[in-house]
């Protein structure tokens, strides 16, 4: 699948009480959650970001709570796939399982900046940097991975597996 | 090559006789658990993955701890789906307020948890349960809704940092200070999906100082933290009733990529200074800035035990709570808010003009009871000091042990027992 959008960059260490502050998850309906996605840190994101857009972090995207809402948020502001450096663990974890793309791709996270256009291959991982003329590939994920990947998440994944042992 | 103590039980939990750093396995579990704020968002996947049932009744708990007592109605409205959902599956270990406490305090205080089980729970925080031998990791809502309806996981197997403890802590250095410090040397993202896999002079720290090392190595980036089970754990698991569990050990030949020596003697009472947690200074350089307070926070599932209560309670004895400072402590269970209760450490409490809350993960995530306004700073024995984490986007937290919130809240300013 290929995507290209405008870049929303961010620095290191982005963790997910930023992306969505725990103040607002009484309230987990994702366009809820997605009108305060970024607020503490970028309170123009809300207003700025258009369907198709692609969010860039540094290192570790994604610190600190499991809160599965991060990604959500980030998915429902209408993002289609976040580039880092490297993510957090279960930040991770969690986009893959509710079907957000990330790609692993420090050559072009470190390149990219606020308002760049990129377009990205999620199949084959490769990101063009149209505004800077750049190319580069992410790390593949692994065949596990894009196997729920390709299910559409771990619920559809879980389900056909739960179905097929009965 | 031989095995980590997280491999060992990895490999006996996905049926296997040996796995590697980097294989992906399939385990099963022994207990799948969620909060009032995770599992409301698990309970609709769960239903979506066409199930009707959990794995096992008994193997799943649900512990409503963030928001509650319910600090709104929304949030009420979360408490309500997880308690019904409850009902609906005959959930064993669900437990209403006033039998409730902060989940990492309460689940291995039930004796839900032995050495060698494979547990996830829905929040960050279940990397404690690495305390008792336990291989335990905080997933999010979809994974803890498969881990519901089919009663396994998969895991990517971590490889290791071996943390070796030698030297005598000194007086006043506590668990805390430990992991705040290493933190510091590791780095917020040091351990990375890894495992930190604690040895050597372990034995000179209580269950209550490994529950607070094993509980923030998350703030390290590692998937799991991890201590030899002694006597001591072995004590605790007994107890509390749980289960004897199994007993894995490291191989003599297990890989580790890093290995750190700690000589606790080295340790001094740390404080993390915003906004993470790896931001570390020592009580000495910390004094030396006069940083004035107005809030100090002591509980949450880092340090809400009966040992941070009583060293709490040690330095605000016959003192006061100085005039700009509201000091909230938050006993982390029933139990021990009990406890706190029949060793006159309330009265302490009180007398020293604190205030003294419910069990609830309240404040520490910035959800109810101890906001912070613009521009304020709070002492906290929480484990994070992110933007925003307790309340305005420009108030600050500082992380220290109990000890040193317990003796900032008296002066009003950051600095340890010895300068009062």
């Amino acid at each position: 699948m290929k995507l290209k959008g405008t870049v929303h960059k961010y620095g290191d260490h982005i963790d997910t009480d930023v992306i969505i502050p725990a103040r607002t998850l009484n309230d987990p309906d994702p366009k809820a959650l997605a009108s305060h996605c970024m607020e503490d840190i970028d309170t123009e994101f809300v207003t700025r970001v258009q369907p198709g857009d692609i969010m860039v972090g540094g290192l570790n995207f994604g610190c600190g709570s499991s809160r599965e809402h991060a990604p959500i948020a980030i998915k429902a502001s209408g993002i289609r796939c976040v580039i880092a450096e490297n993510f957090a663990r279960i930040f991770y974890r969690n986009a893959i399982n509710i079907g957000l793309p990330l790609l692993e791709c420090p050559e072009a996270a470190k390149a990219a900046e606020m308002g760049d256009v990129l377009e990205v291959d999620l199949d084959s991982g490769e990101v063009y940097n149209v505004t800077k003329d750049r190319r580069c590939t992410a790390v593949a994920f692994p065949e596990f991975m894009q196997n729920i990947i390709g299910a559409g998440g771990l619920v559809n994944y879980t389900r056909a597996k739960l179905q097929k042992e009965d | 090559m031989g095995m980590t103590m997280t491999q060992k039980i990895l490999a006996a939990k996905a049926g296997l006789e040996n796995v590697r750093a980097g294989d992906l396995v399939e385990c099963k579990l022994d207990l799948v658990f969620g909060n009032d704020i995770t599992a409301p968002v698990a309970i609709d996947e769960f239903y979506k993955m066409g199930v009707t049932k959990v794995f096992h009744r008994e193997k799943v708990a649900l512990v409503p701890d963030h928001f509650t007592p319910n600090k709104d109605i929304a949030a009420a409205g979360l408490a309500k789906k997880t308690r019904e959902f409850a009902k609906a599956m005959n959930i064993k270990h669900y437990f209403e307020v006033g039998r409730v406490g902060i989940e990492h305090a309460l689940l291995p205080e039930k004796g839900l948890i032995s050495p060698g089980d494979a547990v996830i729970g829905a929040d960050s925080h279940t990397c404690t349960h690495g305390a008792l031998g336990a291989f335990a990791t905080g997933v999010g809502s979809t994974d803890m809704a498969a881990g519901m309806a089919t009663g396994t996981a998969w895991f990517k197997v971590p490889e290791a940092i071996k943390v070796s403890l030698t030297g005598k802590k000194q007086p006043y250095v506590g668990g805390k200070d430990i992991i705040l410090h290493l933190i510091g040397i590791l780095g917020v993202d040091g351990a990375r999906y890894c495992s930190l896999e604690f040895g050597g002079g372990v034995d000179q720290l209580s269950m209550d100082d490994r529950f607070t090392i094993a509980n923030m190595v998350i703030e390290a980036g590692a998937k799991n933290g991890l201590f030899p089970v002694d006597d001591a754990t072995i004590e605790y698991v007994r107890e509390h009733g749980a289960r004897p569990g199994t007993v894995y050990t490291a191989d003599r030949d297990a890989g580790y990529i890093r290995e750190i020596v700690l000589d606790l003697a080295q340790v001094p009472m740390t404080v993390s200074f915003p906004h993470l947690p790896d931001n570390t200074k020592s009580i000495a350089e910390a004094e030396k800035l006069g940083i004035p307070i107005d809030q100090a926070v002591i509980g949450s599932c880092t340090n809400g035990r009966i040992e941070d209560m009583r060293a709490a309670a040690a330095i605000l004895k016959g003192r006061r709570v100085h005039d700009n400072v509201r000091c909230i402590l938050f006993p982390a269970t029933q139990a021990i808010w009990k406890q706190c209760v029949d060793e006159g450490l309330m009265n302490i409490f009180v007398d020293a003009g604190a205030a003294v809350s419910t069990p609830t993960c309240g404040p520490c995530l910035g959800g109810h009871s101890g906001i912070l306004a613009e521009g304020e700073r709070c002492v906290s024995t929480t484990n994070r000091n992110f933007v925003g984490r307790m309340g305005h986007v420009k108030s600050e937290v500082y992380l220290a042990s109990p000890v040193v919130a317990a003796a900032s809240a008296i002066a009003g300013i950051i600095c340890g027992p010895d300068s009062l």
